[in-house]
């Protein structure tokens, strides 16, 4: 549920980054949060563990430029991976306008992978949204590990439908800026479409 | 998609902000804001230059939703205030009207009762403004919505290097 503000002229979104625990959903935000220039990001907060799992949730505001005199701000969440934080994932996800799923491309993690996706489906019924309908973006993430599943057999299992994809190294930044941009944009072109209908 | 965005207008903002500068006053507070249970925040009043607002309206309604997550274990609906003490500072959080959630700030120049009292009085303003306003957006849902006029370019131009 976005936020527009004719006052201030604001614009704000809600994207969750979601995905198995050691995905790399927190790296993706550390990354974005480390090339951004100061003034067009706010504080990476992150409610983790001494062990750096997240625990609750990481959050960083973005700016990213106007639309017709409407400052678009972007609010980056991730949501923890382990399974057993189910009750936090939900809670997350409330308000949301975008989801990224990042997937670990480990091919002993593929499991996971398609547990935690059909938990996304589950937590966005709750929550009130339709899998098919809410802006998507998949990321196959750590591509550069040697144990690394064959990209066609991860497309097949994690994105039948074909949405839009990337391949990434989140902890060298690759495919990271791509897969926001991607995201950014299905949000905006979604909020133009439910203008147009309403 | 699940529920409309929430729309703010001029006319509704300007009585917000009257609404929380008064409430400052009368509660002798430091900050008092307004966020949407979403982690939007909606309006903020008070010696807010030295703190990152966007980060406690989005940990506000994190901790909000949390609680709410604990009240349902116990068979209750929600918590509608939370209390957090601190050695300087202490938080007073009330969920208003189901919706939005007000935040107030104080520190020993004012007390949990003073806050407790003023802040009930403010619920019932903000309700009525919040009415409204659903109202508003309601009737005119797409009254000059940025959205309705923006072109594929405009978005486009939004991710240029």
């Amino acid at each position: 549920m976005s936020f527009i503000n004719y006052s201030s002229r604001e614009i704000n979104c809600k994207i969750v980054y979601y995905g198995p625990g050691l995905g790399g959903k927190t790296t993706n935000l550390q990354y974005i949060y480390d090339k951004m220039s100061p003034d067009t990001k706010g504080k990476l907060i992150s409610l983790a563990t001494e062990t750096e799992r997240t625990l609750f949730f990481d959050f960083l505001p973005l700016a990213l430029g106007d639309i017709r005199g409407f400052k678009t701000r972007f609010q980056l969440y991730t949501v923890p991976g382990q399974v057993f934080y189910d009750a936090s994932r939900k809670l997350i996800l409330r308000g949301v306008d975008g989801v990224v799923f990042v997937a670990d491309s480990q091919i002993e993690r593929m499991d996971a992978n398609i547990e935690s996706l059909e938990n996304l489906k589950v937590n966005l019924k709750e929550n009130g949204y339709d899998f098919d309908k809410i802006p998507l973006v998949i990321q196959y993430n750590k591509r550069d590990l040697p144990n690394a599943a064959d990209l066609q057999e991860m497309k097949s299992l994690l994105n039948p439908k074909n949405l839009i994809d990337f391949e990434a190294v989140a902890t060298k930044g690759i495919g990271v800026f791509e897969t926001l941009k991607a995201i950014a944009k299905l949000v905006l072109v979604e909020m133009k479409k439910s203008a147009a209908v309403r | 998609m699940a529920g409309p965005s929430l729309i703010m207008y001029e006319e509704e903002f300007n009585q917000i902000n009257k609404v929380l500068e008064k409430l400052t006053k009368e509660a002798n507070a430091k900050i008092v804001f307004l966020v949407d249970k979403n982690g939007q925040l909606i309006a903020a009043y008070g010696e807010t230059k030295n703190i990152d607002t966007t980060s406690l309206a989005s940990l506000t309604a994190g901790n909000i939703a949390a609680t709410g997550g604990l009240a349902k274990l116990i068979g209750e609906k929600e918590f509608s205030i939370l209390f957090h003490e601190g050695e300087r500072d202490n938080i007073h959080i009330s969920i208003i009207g189901q919706r939005v959630i007000l935040v107030v700030i104080f520190d020993h120049r004012s007390s949990l009762g003073l806050v407790r009292l003023r802040v009930k009085k403010t619920g019932d303003e903000l309700n009525a403004i919040f009415s409204r306003l659903m109202k508003k957006v309601e009737k005119e849902p797409q009254a000059g919505s940025p959205f309705s006029e923006i072109t594929d370019e405009d978005i486009e131009n939004l991710f240029k290097d």
